[in-house]
């Protein structure tokens, strides 16, 4: 009996210690992510300018987002979608391509891997700064390279165009981030036995094979995770478009986080903004369960 | 055939790997890397060479080539003018401030989830992980709200405290990763010795994750320094601006000289860039810690 309650109070105790220990990731967890996300989920069904009660709407925002034109979700979607297309499809394989071949034991891997991984250290919105820079309609590099090799026609003013606005905010989007994947992907290349793949050379198959066959089908897992963090990464673009475009011209490249953020300062649509936090939110954890379901699919 | 089987040494098998590759091939392969590396290098300079430049050289004939005069006063004037000394006292701050909270809570509560022993830690676990998925968008709305009513926009404690939360789960994975190499037999040293939770956490394991530490901060590191979304909307005072804020608030002003926009890039890139230089393999590291689990 009196072991018992012992054993009680200890239990108690090392109750009381463990909520402790967890109680500072708690409250900075739950206070900023989670109870806003609740919050979020709760708003988006009012029409809310941020300070007033608002009035219930049910899922008015949400038809709201995916009908009204003006509010341009469906652009900002589709261009969101877009990036991650080139992410998954142009970026990847890229990626994988590098991490391959400085798998290879090259001489100066070493430094060609610290030297592609670079951009990722920097800024995006000091690399952001430099693709204007190298944009510039007048001055550019690109426009006066085009000049340079008699080209001249193919100038454009790339942030400010319409057909070429969204590609410029692609393009050093993926750059930025190539390095980080095959970095990845370098350390699962290395992570495969040597002496797999001498076996499979022994074999006769070539280097391309080994790498077919042999390599990628162990580094898939972290395939995966490159992929997920490629898309989820895409959904939330944000920095790039604010620095090169401000979502223009004629807010053909919006993606959802200017647009959540425009729902703030332009529009004092408050309810309509977390409707667009709530989205992003399934979005990513959609495209996450989804990918790693297909991911299993094909192992399977 | 050829098929040389010699691998006693690790250098044996680089010369015949290298030997069995096609000349041409490997050249090609050279080639491409050193276009790639100059790809990836190119911006830095540019971003070096044009903040020392006058408008004159930037817009006229000199435009990739190094500086003629080096003009060191774009620096001054991004420092002064510009402010630049004030963002990266800023960021400095909001940055070491962030990481030190979320280490801290990071560790604490992987203490809590690896080394206790009870019902419900593998569950606690995994709702901490869902910290990696969630968007920092999703909580922008409410959290804007909440500081503006209470007047709590344009503090340091405004990014701070949402940057410890979003560094939080990441530095969870990461310490987890090292804390469950520690040997468990040390707790239950410490246990017959007569150490509480307590005292095995502070006395024990935190001196153990001293090589963790570097992994964890490092990654943490990047996202608060360069984070710009919450900066951008949460500080609109130009005295509690970090650097992603000040350089395009730098940018706006100064749309016409590029020279001291260039220097604004340098003193935001440039930190970074030297430690990598000296610690490449450890942030490399750290990334690769970040995304194995992930």
């Amino acid at each position: 009996m009196t072991d018992n309650t012992h054993k009680k109070r200890v239990d108690f105790g090392k109750g009381v210690t463990i909520f402790l220990f967890l109680l500072p990731a708690l409250l900075l967890f739950v206070g900023i992510l989670i109870a806003p996300i609740i919050v979020s989920v709760y708003r988006s069904m009012y029409d809310w300018n941020g300070f007033s009660e608002g009035t219930f709407i049910g899922l008015e925002n949400y038809k709201e987002l995916f009908t009204n034109g003006s509010i341009k979700f469906m652009v900002g979607l589709k261009n969101a979608l877009l990036i991650a297309f080139f992410s998954v499809f142009v970026q990847l394989p890229f990626s994988l391509f590098l991490a391959l071949l400085l798998g290879r034991k090259v001489k100066g891997e070493k430094t060609f891997l610290s030297v592609f991984f670079m951009p990722v250290l920097i800024s995006t919105v000091v690399i952001g700064q430099l693709w204007l820079k190298i944009y510039n309609p007048d001055y550019g590099i690109l426009n006066r390279f085009l000049e340079a090799v008699n080209l001249g026609h193919l100038k454009h003013v790339w942030v400010g165009e319409v057909s070429t606005a969204l590609g410029a905010v692609i393009v050093p989007t993926i750059w930025q981030y190539i390095g980080y994947h095959m970095l990845l992907m370098y350390a699962g290349v290395k992570g495969v036995s040597t002496d797999l793949r001498e076996a499979a050379m022994l074999d006769g198959a070539t280097k391309w094979q080994v790498d077919r066959y042999v390599v990628i089908p162990i580094i898939k897992p972290i395939i995966r995770v490159s992929v997920i963090f490629a898309v989820t990464g895409s959904l939330k673009t944000y920095d790039l478009v604010r620095i090169l475009t401000e979502g223009g011209p004629f807010q053909t490249t919006e993606v959802p986080s200017t647009l959540l953020e425009n729902m703030l300062f332009l529009r004092n649509r408050y309810g309509m903004g977390s409707t667009i936090s709530v989205m992003l939110i399934v979005l990513c954890f959609a495209f996450a369960l989804a990918i790693t379901a297909a991911f299993k699919d094909k192992e399977a | 055939m050829g098929k040389n089987t010699k691998r006693d040494t690790a250098s044996g098998y680089e010369y015949t790997e290298i030997k069995k590759t096609n000349p041409v091939t490997r050249f090609i392969t050279y080639i491409f890397l050193i276009f790639w590396a100059l790809v990836n290098i190119f911006p830095i300079y540019f971003m070096f060479t044009f903040s020392l430049k006058s408008n004159e050289e930037i817009f006229g004939e000199n435009i990739i080539g190094l500086p003629r005069n080096w003009i060191w006063e774009n620096f001054t004037s991004a420092m002064n003018t510009g402010n630049m000394g004030r963002y990266f006292a800023n960021s400095v701050l909001v940055t070491t401030a962030s990481i030190a909270i979320s280490t801290f809570a990071a560790l604490m509560a992987t203490y809590a989830l690896t080394r206790i022993k009870w019902r419900g830690s593998k569950l606690m676990n995994s709702f901490l992980m869902l910290g990696l998925t969630i968007p920092l968008q999703a909580s922008i709305v409410p959290v804007y709200v909440i500081l503006s009513k209470a007047h709590w926009l344009n503090h340091y404690s405004t990014l701070i405290i949402p940057y410890s939360a979003f560094a939080l789960s990441m530095s969870i994975l990461i310490s987890t990763g090292f804390m469950v190499d520690i040997p468990y037999d040390l707790d239950e040293s410490a246990r017959i010795d007569g150490c509480g939770l307590w005292k095995t956490f502070f006395a024990i394991i935190l001196p153990l994750m001293k090589p963790a530490l570097s992994t964890i901060a490092i990654y943490s590191y990047l996202q608060c320094w360069n984070e710009f979304m919450f900066a951008n909307v949460f500080i609109s005072d130009s005295a509690h601006r970090t650097l992603p804020v000040g350089i395009k608030a730098l940018s706006g002003a100064y749309t016409t000289d590029w020279g001291p926009i260039g220097a604004a890039l340098v003193i935001a890139t440039f930190p970074t860039l030297i430690v990598y230089i000296f610690l490449s393999n450890r942030i490399q590291e750290s990334f690769i810690a970040g995304a194995v689990k992930g």
